[in-house]
């Protein structure tokens, strides 16, 4: 039981491989096999592309643009100039260049997203398992509460959260997060009904399989892919919801995000003067990173369930 | 066996995806031996129950989630001025903030039940009276778009699923994931610079924000409202109908295999007409749930519209309220938000098994 070799493409004539290996290599033909459905998704790829570009944006941020951007203090222009050469998109009213504003902000913005739309989907996962797996009074109350979040507004909920929290980044991951898992939890929990009226379920319960085995085991597995195209849709409703949040001034106020800069851009009349260089790239990077998080999500989707006919 | 058939259709409700197991072999046979004829009152009861018990978690929610605001809301109310001992006391008094909390709760929850929802702090007004001056003018707004991108929506992606995968698909389906993903602040501001204040050869063709111009009576007072209301109700569609376009799309391509279209085609009938008479009443079941139910987005979309153009309605008020933040306002507000999208979702829940004789008998 010793060949653990992960590169085993060729078929080895070991006596018996271990059912590790086994594993890691029916699941790496299975990445393999979604990588070449997900190629033939252009749209799928486009937004693909676009998300590499802004993480690589927001990755080396600090060695293109340097942390010294969002200082107020000693900016390097006079506050809102038009676009020049040194200031591709114009100066903010510090007399900052709002392009490496854009870039900075692409750091909070997508970290934002991520970690809510992570604990979103991580509430709704948990809570749509369990009570698809504990029936009874659990599910029952269960299904209530999420119901009841359902109904609420979340973005009306949100802003009443980050009201009543102090103004930071974590409270802002929070009340996206906390808002918005009610869809995902119906989701997962309709999957996990399905799966756990399956006969194989039986059979590990038979042979003692406990609740934490079967969900862990076989529950899990098949609502992960399920989970992964959830998450992705929810980063782009996350980001467009941290954007949403910090234009109303809910946001962390030491930090710059598109929102905040938006926020900023309508403070200083941006808008009643024309300023458009102001308002413009921050709104168009929120719009094409969602856009491109919504592409990939609807791309793994049809993936995942060829029946959807989602339009390549 | 009303409440049977109730987790089947609220599974439905969860999206667009949510194949919740249906109520299979015995227990519809169950069903079919009960009485038919009490079938739709009990559903009604039991969901108007729900919608009840909604309403009354959201009234308690709304209380207490904005008691959590740290520090004291009478040092809100100053302003940062410099206030006597004695007249913070007077402010208590005034707003009932010297009572314990649990006295406080039963005041609020009486006040509610009788129709009252406090007194803004920042208005000195009763909160209830800010409201019913707003809400005509966001009826007005919401009640605008919100017909305009239903109508919009639904024709596109009726049309997009008929020509599926084709050129005019794909383009629907594209501009409709773009709108959907634009910030709807934003669209508003840049129409703002763009059709308001005049940009290059484009004059200043709207105006900027506000309702009315003022002076104004008759004819030509609505002519000026409805000049106002342009852009904030192209915003509103604008970030909406995606949705929308998309469910009924959906809803429809689900239903494009079915015989009954062949009957209709072989009967002789002209495409447009097995679209408009057969395919389209079928996908319209499921879209008329999630309508209903993104009324939920389309009050944050609200929200922020309104703050961007001044619009005088209830989400320009929350605004307003919660920059202060001025709480039992703040506190009303939520409460009406959060009922008014109940109400809607009851509402769907009503009109369905009117619709889907299958559903809730």
């Amino acid at each position: 039981m010793t060949t653990q070799t992960p590169e085993t493409d060729a078929p080895v004539p070991a006596p018996s491989p271990s059912p590790r290996a086994l594993a890691r290599q029916r699941r790496r033909d299975t990445a393999v096999r979604f990588w070449r459905q997900y190629r033939t998704h252009r749209a799928g790829l486009a937004g693909l592309a676009a998300l590499g570009f802004f993480a690589l944006l927001a990755l080396t941020a600090p060695l293109t643009v340097g942390p010294d951007v969002q200082s107020v203090t000693d900016a390097p222009g006079r506050p809102l100039e038009r676009p020049s050469a040194a200031f591709p998109f114009g100066t903010d009213r510090f007399g900052r260049g709002v392009l490496g504003l854009v870039v900075w902000g692409a750091r909070v913005s997508l970290l934002v997203g991520l970690l809510a739309a992570v604990l979103s989907v991580a509430i709704g996962a948990v809570v749509g398992i369990t009570a698809g797996h504990f029936r009874g009074w659990y599910a029952t109350v269960m299904m209530r509460i999420t119901d009841w979040f359902l109904v609420m507004p979340t973005l009306v909920l949100a802003i009443a959260l980050a009201t009543v929290m102090s103004r930071s980044l974590g409270t802002v991951v929070l009340a996206i997060g906390v808002t918005s898992w009610p869809t995902t939890a119906r989701l997962v929990r309709a999957q996990t009904l399905a799966v756990e009226s399956r006969p194989y379920i039986e059979r590990a319960t038979a042979l003692g399989g406990g609740h934490w085995h079967i969900m862990s085991r076989h529950v899990l597995p098949n609502v992960m892919p399920l989970v992964l195209a959830q998450t992705t849709l929810m980063i782009s409703s996350a980001i467009l919801a941290e954007a949403t949040l910090a234009f109303l001034g809910l946001g962390d106020p030491t930090t710059v995000s598109w929102g905040g800069l938006l926020q900023d851009a309508r403070e200083a009349g941006a808008v009643s003067s024309g300023h458009w260089w102001y308002l413009v790239p921050p709104g168009i990077a929120i719009a094409v990173v969602a856009l491109a998080f919504t592409l990939c999500g609807r791309a793994v989707e049809s993936v995942l369930n060829p029946k959807l006919g989602v339009a390549r | 066996m009303a409440a049977e058939a109730t987790p089947a259709l609220a599974e439905d409700s969860g999206g667009p995806r949510a194949s919740g197991p249906r109520a299979t072999g015995p227990r519809a046979t169950g069903r079919r031996a009960g009485r038919v004829g009490s079938g739709y009152p009990r559903y009604v009861a039991g969901k108007v129950g729900g919608a009840v018990v909604s309403l009354l978690a959201v009234l308690v929610t709304s209380f207490f989630l904005f008691r959590l605001i740290p520090g004291d809301p009478v040092k809100f109310m100053t302003g940062g001025r410099q206030v006597s001992a004695e007249q913070l006391a007077a402010y208590r008094q005034e707003f009932g903030l010297d009572l314990p909390l649990w006295k406080q709760f039963t005041n609020y929850c009486g006040q509610a039940l009788t129709g009252g929802l406090g007194t803004s702090y920042q208005f000195r007004a009763p909160v209830i009276d800010k409201i019913t001056e707003a809400l005509p003018n966001t009826l007005l707004l919401t009640g605008t778009a919100f017909v305009l991108y239903t109508l919009l929506g639904v024709w596109l992606g009726a049309r997009a699923a008929w020509r599926g995968g084709g050129p005019g698909d794909r383009f629907n389906t594209g501009l409709a994931l773009t709108l959907y993903s634009i910030p709807s602040f934003w669209l508003g501001l840049l129409l703002i610079i763009v059709f308001a204040v005049g940009m290059g050869p484009i004059p200043g063709l709207f105006p900027t924000g506000g309702m009315e111009s003022g002076g104004q009576e008759g004819f030509a007072y609505a002519v000026d409202v409805a000049h106002h209301l342009v852009l904030p109700v192209v915003t509103l569609v604008a970030v909406e109908y995606g949705q929308t376009l998309l469910v009924t799309r959906s809803a429809l391509l689900d239903e494009m295999g079915g015989d009954y279209l062949t009957t209709a085609r072989a009967k002789g009938l002209r495409d447009d007409l097995v679209r408009r008479r057969h395919a389209v009443p079928n996908a319209m079941l499921p879209t008329v749930t999630l309508i209903f139910v993104n009324l939920g987005r389309t009050v944050a979309g609200v929200i922020l519209v309104e703050t961007v153009f001044s619009w005088p309605g209830l989400g320009g008020l929350f605004y307003q309220a919660l920059s202060v933040p001025d709480l039992p306002l703040v506190q009303g507000l939520f409460f009406v938000f959060a009922a008014a999208v109940i109400v809607m979702n009851t509402l769907a829940d009503l009109v369905y098994p009117l619709l889907d004789p299958r559903v809730g008998r």
